[in-house]
């Protein structure tokens, strides 16, 4: 337990009938980058907001940092950095004067100007968040996330409305705190952002953790390669287990060069979309029944 | 200006946070144009306004002028507009934008949010009445009373006045469930106040059932309170008791500061009503 960052048995929120947290069971070991991925209103926001200290939750046990976050004091607040989902853009205050009177909650902050540079806002320093874009805004509101030099930080999809550079960026931040040892829980719909930065990625649907695995161990859940090519004018198709013998085959029975031959391994989207729509076949199922 | 990142410190104290917090507030309401006009300045361009059209007319078997009897109803409107009015909308703005959230989400304690606050609404409310009394004695010949016990006066009913107002708004906030209707609601009850409780009309000339009305709400204590400091003694006479009420005016002043209190604390939220 001791170098868990985060354990959770049997959480469950319910909003009335709807269970938003149906029975979670998670662990994340301190230093861990660890992704959870899932469609709208699977219940992400929902578990992280839990862990974050602003939901109640309606039964299971919940630690985070050692203590449960519904409880949450001083100190433990100065260990966790949370970025929210919502952005907020009203404000008279400048990026780098929110930056600094952050800061100053903070025992041990990090540098203001370091961190603006990090997140690509130093020309923006001066301005304030509504003249700011969406990308810059999120931006600023990572930038207010790490100030505290935390030792857990959440982000409720970071990355949404950055381009491909500012993602880019925010990967190298997000790498960056996690060679400090923070242990980071972002949530995201990016699933080559979840590649790229987790360690562990886990996925849930209606609730419940379906998969938790690494990048890689997720991948390799799709044992079937597809092959691709065209024989007699027409496009084939074939998904196999076993490509090696298939392509012996076929290279065989097909004299010159095969037209089109392509061998593909399914993508971690590929895994992804499978796991989510296995869950919503059987929640359509179980709708039917009578009950 | 950055704090260096050295081996462990001492945690920021209460006080540093709390003063911290207070510069944020102070910036965010100096720096805003709509608290800066409707809520610093519309007590003085009311009473430039009304000083100036109504101002000359004699008060019926007294000798003040309407400019003066205006003049401490608009230093207890000043005190209820930036205390209640202004502290409910900005919080319940900042609960609708989840700013109070991300503040929660800091180590920043609730009490020096709310000292916080407190500190920024007291700091206004002293340069406006300032303002207020100073073009009330430059335009309106308002006296400044000379002895300790007027001013002793003016500091109790400013103070209480101050508390009950900043603790109702912080209650009032949490009633806004959405900020953007918040002026809608807000408005007409400290419209109604103002012209039942001796601000905009006198009190003894509006009906007796507003009177009763208006007794239970502390507006009509906060201007009375302020009249009897900037008005000649005299004037007690025609007040609805023949008399200042000092002892009774404390005592509702005082009861609405531990209701306002106690209201606050038990509806205070820092998120917004449907994210649970």
């Amino acid at each position: 337990m001791t170098d868990a960052a985060i354990s959770i048995a049997g959480l469950h929120k319910h909003y009335g009938d709807l269970r938003a947290v149906d029975g979670l069971d998670l662990e994340i070991p301190r230093g861990e980058v660890f992704a959870l991925l899932g469609p709208n209103g699977a219940g992400k926001s929902t578990t992280v907001e839990i862990l974050e200290g602003f939901r109640k939750r309606t039964a299971g046990e919940v630690s985070v940092l050692g203590i449960d976050p519904h409880h949450a004091t001083k100190e433990w607040r100065t260990r966790v950095g949370v970025m929210l989902q919502s952005t907020s853009a009203r404000s008279s205050l400048t990026a780098r004067e929110a930056l600094l009177h952050t800061s100053r909650y903070y025992p041990n902050p990090r540098d203001v100007d370091a961190t603006l540079d990090e997140v690509g806002l130093t020309e923006k320093a001066n301005a304030k968040p509504q003249t700011l874009s969406g990308g810059q805004q999120r931006r600023l509101d990572v930038a207010l996330a790490v100030i505290g030099n935390p030792d857990l930080v959440f982000l409720d999809e970071p990355t949404t409305g950055f381009d491909p550079e500012a993602r880019r960026r925010f990967w190298r931040l997000i790498e960056g705190l996690s060679g400090d040892g923070t242990t980071v829980v972002l949530t995201t719909h990016y699933l080559d952002e979840a590649d790229h930065l987790a360690d562990r990625i886990g996925i849930i649907a209606s609730g419940r953790l379906v998969a938790l695995d690494t990048p890689d161990g997720l991948r390799s859940r799709a044992t079937d390669a597809r092959i691709t090519w065209t024989e007699g004018g027409e496009p084939r198709t074939e998904e196999t287990p076993t490509p090696a013998a298939f392509l012996r085959d076929l290279l065989g029975r097909i004299p010159g060069e095969v037209e089109g031959l392509r061998v593909t391994h399914p993508s971690l989207e590929d895994v992804y979309l499978r796991l989510v729509d296995d869950v919503a076949e059987v929640d359509a199922a179980a709708e039917e029944e009578p009950s | 200006m950055t704090a260096p990142a050295s081996p462990p410190v001492a945690p920021p104290s209460w006080t540093s946070m709390t003063l911290n917090r207070y510069v944020v507030e102070l910036k965010e309401f100096l720096r805003s144009r709509e608290q800066m006009v409707f809520i610093f300045a519309f007590p003085m361009m009311l009473l430039v306004l009304f000083g100036s059209v109504f101002g000359g007319a004699v008060l019926d078997g007294t000798d003040v002028t309407f400019a003066q009897y205006f003049l401490a109803g608009m230093v207890a409107s000043g005190i209820l507009n930036t205390g209640f009015q202004s502290l409910a909308m900005s919080i319940a703005i900042d609960r609708d934008e989840d700013v109070l959230k991300r503040i929660h989400a800091t180590p920043l304690p609730a009490t020096s949010y709310f000292a916080a606050k407190i500190l920024q609404v007291l700091s206004v409310t002293v340069v406006q009445v300032v303002i207020l009394i100073a073009i009330g004695v430059a335009l309106y010949d308002v006296a400044l009373p000379s002895d300790a016990a007027h001013w002793g006066t003016f500091a109790w009913v400013f103070l209480l006045g101050t508390a009950g107002s900043t603790t109702l708004g912080i209650a009032m906030s949490s009633l806004l469930r959405n900020a953007k209707a918040g002026s809608a609601i807000i408005t007409p009850i400290v419209l109604f106040l103002q012209f039942t409780s001796g601000v905009f009309l006198i009190f003894t000339q509006v009906p007796a059932f507003l009177q009763t009305v208006a007794s239970i709400f502390p507006l009509r204590w906060l201007a009375q309170g302020m009249r009897s400091v900037f008005l000649p003694d005299e004037f007690k006479y025609a007040e609805a008791a023949g008399s200042w009420q000092l002892p009774l005016t404390a005592l509702i002043l005082a009861v609405w500061v531990v209701v306002g209190l106690v209201l606050a604390v038990r509806t205070f939220r820092w998120t917004r009503h449907d994210d649970n």
